[in-house]
């Protein structure tokens, strides 16, 4: 086999697979977004856009990824720098705070759910307290704060995990050495974590948000367990367009609006996170 | 003023036992080099004297102060790392200025110093590269202007010069040597290089199994080495060794040749280097086994009474294998070592 072709016909089968299944499915949605039966148009955009729900759809998204992604971020740092101090235990307590990795995104709506609604384990904890008369139910149009602080502690309980293991992966990358030279030469440990850990986990750390912020624009199941249509997402609506409204070309269009703002805060995210040039890490 | 003391410093990793009982005085300015195989305890030593390992007994003095149950950066050490260390996400400038940054100093200050220490170790037109775009000799550079650019009072060095090619160590080690003789640090040098240790250091400690065999200058080590295991690490090719029968009063007898040596009952083992042979009338009778001209001298592999024995004789001698020689040792320069402590017998 000629040396120079045998990396193309590697790389073969997984580009058809794409091609096949997210390529041709991709340029299908475009088609069907940018038309409404007859030629190009934009009308489908203009339609998801100018809808009332619309900008409170993108507002709770936003507002929720903005809350979450933060808080995600900061848990699997120190998570992370605490598992790579351990010395025994480390692999078991790694694989316990990854459980909520393996569990699906309803069924950890549910679970949550299990505790914040009338006869779930919070409510029945504070009555039995006799914090309050009767069980109540926390998840209600009355208590928009609950319900967004129930949707955030969803999201951070089962989504923190994939940033971890990212970002444990990286601190084990990290040479001891540059360590033990910033503590020679004066670093503190929050130093050291400032100087060394989060420059040279720069390739970590953009991957880790980088697939976290995507994810969280895609935030469906979850909110839908927890707040049903208390608390609209966008992806929630693009759900309501396709099998509520039978609107295919909205739901297109609203999958093209989120693709968008998911590829502009990946660029944001690779530009801020950006390696100098020169520098090798 | 940084006089280093280590007190019975032992060290056990586990039921392994690193370091036993050292003890060790370096004094101010001193140039001290720990020589030793790998696995002899030499950067353990090291890494505790800079606090990134905790003796398991004993103390660390420097300049008056007891500093083992200090921070690294509170012991007035810098250090330059085996793998140089130089942070890969910093500039030259910055990696330079990283320990004075630290110490908040004014920018000024930090621009200055760097500049300096980078202008002597002639590195000046590297300050804004990054350590990727360097090669291995001004990375290395790179970290012991780092340290310098502290004003240390000690300097640790771990193995520095390993990672370089041969050309590169022989001129960064007269160039670290000419640099550190000019500040006014104590060092303390790690390696397993005889040839670095012979040539930079004030004094040597040979290291063996955890302990200090021997801690004297160069020459001393050299020429009198105080155990067997130090005449047979420090030089190349190595000392050699035969047994020694008692015949009478001081007298020995080695290879059936009879020799002045020191009044002991027992048998000893006599020693003698390589270059300290002479071809004479009278003398250790030798069977050549292997010549290797090496330009300036001849060095010949021979067999004395069934033992290996090295002789480095002048390179217009013209010696083939199987040639019998008759070789004297020089006087003053044979030594006698205690079989059972192996430690030399004056």
């Amino acid at each position: 086999m000629n040396a120079r072709l045998l990396p193309y016909v590697l790389i073969l089968p997984v580009t058809l697979f794409l091609c096949l299944f997210f390529l041709y499915p991709f340029l299908l949605v475009s088609k069907q977004a940018f038309s409404t039966g007859a030629g190009f148009t934009l009308d489908n955009f203009r339609e998801v856009t100018s809808y009332w729900k619309f900008p409170i759809t993108m507002r709770n998204t936003l507002l929720l990824a903005a809350a979450v992604v933060p808080i995600q971020l900061a848990l699997a740092l120190l998570m992370a720098t605490m598992v790579n101090r351990m010395k025994k235990g480390r692999d078991l307590v790694l694989y316990v705070w990854t459980i909520p990795l393996g569990i699906s995104d309803l069924a950890a709506g549910i679970i949550w759910l299990a505790i914040f609604e009338q006869s779930g384990f919070l409510s029945s904890m504070m009555s039995g307290l006799g914090l309050v008369d009767k069980p109540v139910n926390l998840l209600t149009f009355q208590n928009p704060g609950i319900v967004f602080l129930a949707i955030m502690l969803a999201e951070i309980w089962r989504a923190t995990a994939i940033m971890l293991v990212i970002l444990v992966a990286g601190i084990g990358l990290i040479p001891k050495e540059y360590y033990e030279a910033a503590e020679v030469f004066g670093a503190s440990h929050w130093k050291r974590f400032l100087r060394i850990t989060l420059p040279l986990l720069r390739p970590s750390l953009q991957t880790a948000l980088v697939l976290r912020v995507i994810l969280a624009f895609e935030i469906f199941a979850v909110v839908a367990a927890l707040s049903g249509t208390l608390f609209p997402v966008l992806m929630g609506e693009t759900y309501a367009y396709q099998f509520d409204l039978l609107n295919s070309g909205a739901a297109a269009a609203m999958a093209l609006i989120i693709l968008a703002i998911s590829i502009a805060f990946t660029l944001i995210i690779l530009r801020v996170l950006r390696v100098p040039k020169g520098a090798t890490i | 003023m940084a006089q280093i003391e280590i007190k019975n410093v032992a060290k056990r990793f586990g039921s392994y036992q690193a370091l036993h009982d050292i003890n060790l005085t370096i004094q101010d300015q001193e140039f001290m080099v720990l020589l030793g195989a790998s696995g002899c305890g030499k950067t353990t030593l090291l890494r505790i004297i800079a606090g990134l390992e905790t003796a398991t007994t004993g103390e660390v003095w420097i300049g008056g102060r007891r500093v083992d149950h200090l921070a690294p950066r509170d012991r007035g050490i810098a250090m330059v790392f085996q793998n140089y260390a130089v942070f890969p996400h910093l500039t030259v400038f910055e990696n330079i200025g990283f320990g004075l940054r630290m110490q908040k100093l004014p920018n000024d200050e930090v621009k200055g110093r760097v500049e300096r220490t980078a202008e002597l170790m002639h590195i000046e037109q590297l300050l804004k590269r990054y350590s990727g775009e360097l090669s291995g000799g001004q990375r290395q550079r790179v970290a012991v202007a780092r340290a310098l650019a502290m004003e240390p009072d000690v300097i640790l060095m771990d193995e520095p010069l390993s990672n370089l090619d041969a050309l590169l160590r022989m001129e960064m080690r007269a160039e670290l040597k000419g640099v550190l003789a000019a500040s006014t640090t104590t060092a303390i040098y790690v390696t397993h290089d005889q040839v670095e240790a012979m040539s930079m250091a004030d004094r040597i400690s040979v290291m063996h199994q955890g302990e200090i065999v021997q801690a004297a200058s160069p020459i001393e080590v050299y020429r009198n080495p105080a155990a067997e295991f130090v005449a047979g690490f420090i030089g190349n090719p190595p000392m050699n060794f035969l047994p020694a029968a008692p015949a009478g009063d001081g007298k020995w007898s080695v290879a059936g040749q009879v020799m002045d040596g020191p009044s002991s009952g027992k048998p000893l083992k006599f020693a003698i280097r390589p270059e300290d042979m002479r071809p004479a009338d009278t003398g250790l009778t030798a069977t050549a086994k292997v010549v290797e001209p090496l330009g300036a001298h001849l060095l010949i592999t021979c067999e004395v009474q069934g033992s290996m024995f090295r002789a480095v004789l002048d390179s217009d001698m013209s010696v083939k294998p199987g040639d019998q020689l008759t070789l004297a040792p020089q006087p003053d320069r044979m030594r006698w070592f205690d079989p059972d402590t192996t430690l030399a017998v004056a």
